[in-house]
């Protein structure tokens, strides 16, 4: 496939994670905004630093939540955690995932968590696949020496 | 090298590490020299350390989180303010909580500008006027406890010069 074939399959897939299903927002355009030459794998590092963030804060909330005595505020301050990386790398459904599940927490109701923290681990796991889907597109072009086309988005 | 033409220095602080990296970059690319740091005590012992006569290091900005275990963003606001040393250094707060109560008493008590998280490009291009303010006032500062005394009158006398149409 060459260069602008690829150019516009990534244009196409990144869209589709915006438009169609609300993946990403607004967030994640600026972080591809403030990726240069002086930083050209920022993208990169923002985002694997929010996967191990959140693969590392998904384990705490399992154990948390598997205790016998739940501590709610505990399982609280790893969601608000979660909540905080997720806003900041533009993963709107995570991040609306942890808003439910904070709710949730206050009202200490352990099988609505339990629901929550499903639903947060799913969100995580799709946006996960869709990043990284994007990320391989990305390399394949950056590989045939052609550069990331900027999406442009009416936001 | 004037003082005009050096890069403003900005200390940031947050204890997560995504969002000192997010921070760290907005910061560079709007061409701020930037020392990251993970905690408030860490962020003190940062000024101290450069706070001696040399002043070769000077911290322009402090731009700090909220929420941090130990010392808050709020409880280091405090600090900076009650310090005859770091006082006059602006600080502005980030917080991914839109809590109006909280905002209040941060900027009541000292805080310059009160982001919320995710912070842009928007928020930090505020910054430079709190700097340029503060630079100027120690330039004015400087050329004060140089000048000569000015009489009263010649001052008087260059305001009605500049008379705004």
């Amino acid at each position: 496939m060459e260069v602008g074939q690829m150019q516009r399959r990534l244009v196409d897939y990144t869209k589709s994670l915006f438009m169609e299903k609300g993946f990403l927002d607004a967030q994640f355009l600026q972080l591809q905004q403030l990726q240069d030459e002086s930083n050209p794998d920022f993208v990169v590092e923002v985002v694997s630093l929010f996967f191990d963030d959140s693969e590392k804060l998904l384990n705490d909330l399992t154990m948390a939540l598997d205790q016998p005595n739940v501590d709610f505020k505990k399982v609280d301050a790893h969601v608000h955690q979660l909540k905080g990386s997720s806003s900041s790398i533009g993963a709107q459904r995570v991040k609306n995932a942890c808003i439910a599940f904070r709710s949730f927490c206050e009202e200490q109701n352990i099988d609505a968590t339990l629901r929550c923290l499903q639903q947060v681990k799913q969100e995580y796991y799709l946006v996960k696949n869709k990043l990284e889907t994007m990320l391989r597109l990305e390399q394949q072009i950056v590989a045939a020496g052609g550069s990331i086309p900027m999406i442009e988005l009416g936001f | 090298m004037a003082a005009s033409e050096t890069k403003f220095h900005v200390l940031a602080v947050d204890d997560t590490l995504i969002d000192r990296k997010l921070i760290e970059k907005l910061l560079k690319t709007s061409s701020y020299q930037v020392t990251a740091v993970d905690s408030g005590t860490k962020a003190l012992e940062f000024l101290g350390l450069n706070n001696n006569d040399n002043q070769d290091v000077e911290v322009n900005l402090i731009i700090t989180d909220y929420c941090m275990p130990g010392m808050t963003g709020y409880d280091l606001l405090r600090k900076i303010k009650e310090s005859s040393s770091f006082k006059d250094i602006p600080v502005v707060i980030m917080s991914s909580d839109n809590i109006p109560s909280r905002i209040s008493r941060c900027l009541e008590d000292g805080a310059e500008e009160f982001f919320l998280k995710p912070v842009q490009l928007s928020d930090v291009n505020k910054l430079r006027p709190h700097l340029m303010k503060r630079r100027m006032q120690t330039n004015v500062n400087k050329r004060k406890a140089m000048d000569e005394i000015v009489s009263p009158d010649r001052t008087r006398a260059r305001y009605n010069e500049l008379q705004v149409k």
